[in-house]
């Protein structure tokens, strides 16, 4: 429960930015709904509003949930003999929240699985009841409030925490600078193109650090 | 229309994504330095999404306005407190401020 701070005021900007760019209420909800994916939704909606093509917003939204990818592969040990029909609900309900607390529980709990679903579950209704009150929010806030920084300062509070590394603090300064450096190309693009450079910079400092490692080893 | 394909596809992909070792892939999973280069993702996706929020206004790029100044507050908030909401408020009130005071 204690995490559920952090996300209510999260959830009501994303709420808030589907509404600014032209969902309605009940299409934001179903967004939230269908797509449960924080980050993305945000993305999704600054695309929208930007006039991206639909290619390029789910291809974004791939690009920011594949960290979803590398969570599904280190629960998976933990779901043994779990059958599929309750996986995929599982698996539904995946947050970056719900994985960290059950990677990090106590030793005292043997079974994951309820684990899991007791983190899951009240993330989900947090994030839903948040959108839902952000969207309805959304349509009665001064278009003139320059309400719409809300959501660069919802990433700016996810991307601190995950800047721990040195190959972490080059891939974030390569891809901002590259996305600066390429802000006049249409429909966002320099999204993909900056997340790109930032990625391939930070794998080479990670070989560079092995590399580094295994000389002294 | 469109705003109904932008909900379908997000919410395929990022279900897809999930279900990936879970349930598609079933007992094998994706190869490690794979794995390992999605350890980058976050940290390259987002800053992309926050620097040009910060460096560029209406299409001009204006490295000292006070976006910029109110964004980098907001870090050190974060920094300092990990907590979205004294993030969001600390951004925001110094935005309004600035704009109020006439520097936009």
């Amino acid at each position: 429960m204690p995490l559920v701070p952090g996300v209510l005021p999260f959830s009501m900007v994303a709420g808030i930015a589907a509404v600014q760019v032209g969902f309605t209420p009940l299409e934001s909800v179903m967004f939230s709904v269908i797509g449960y994916a924080g980050s993305a939704q945000l993305i999704a909606a600054q695309l929208y509003g930007a006039g991206s093509p639909l290619a390029l917003i789910v291809l974004s939204s791939l690009v920011v949930n594949l960290r979803f990818a590398m969570y599904s592969a280190s629960l998976l040990p933990l779901f043994g003999g779990v059958p599929n029909r309750v996986r995929w609900p599982l698996a539904y309900l995946m947050t970056d929240q719900a994985y960290a607390l059950t990677m990090g529980r106590p030793d005292t709990e043997t079974d994951p699985v309820p684990y899991y679903a007791g983190a899951a579950v009240p993330m989900w209704l947090t994030w839903q009841t948040g959108t839902a009150v952000g969207a309805l929010l959304g349509a009665r806030i001064p278009p003139e409030w320059p309400l719409d920084f809300a959501v660069p300062l919802s990433f700016i509070a996810l991307l601190v925490p995950v800047l721990r590394t040195r190959p972490q603090l080059l891939a974030a300064a390569v891809s901002g600078a590259a996305a600066v450096a390429a802000h006049g190309l249409p429909f966002r693009l320099n999204l993909i193109l900056g997340a790109a450079c930032g990625v391939a910079a930070g794998l080479w400092a990670q070989q560079a650090e092995r590399r580094r490692t295994g000389a002294q080893a | 229309m469109k705003v109904w394909l932008v909900i379908v596809g997000v919410g395929a992909v990022s279900l897809l994504l999930r279900a990936s070792s879970l349930v598609l892939l079933r007992g094998r999973t994706l190869p490690p330095g794979l794995l390992n280069s999605l350890g980058l993702v976050p940290a390259a996706v987002l800053s992309a999404l926050v620097v040009p929020e910060l460096l560029v206004h209406g299409g001009d790029f204006r490295p000292l306005g006070p976006r910029l100044v109110a964004g980098v507050a907001a870090a050190l908030i974060a920094w300092k407190t990990r907590n979205v909401l004294w993030t969001l408020l600390g951004g925001l009130g110094l935005l309004f401020g600035f704009e109020a005071l006439g520097w936009r």
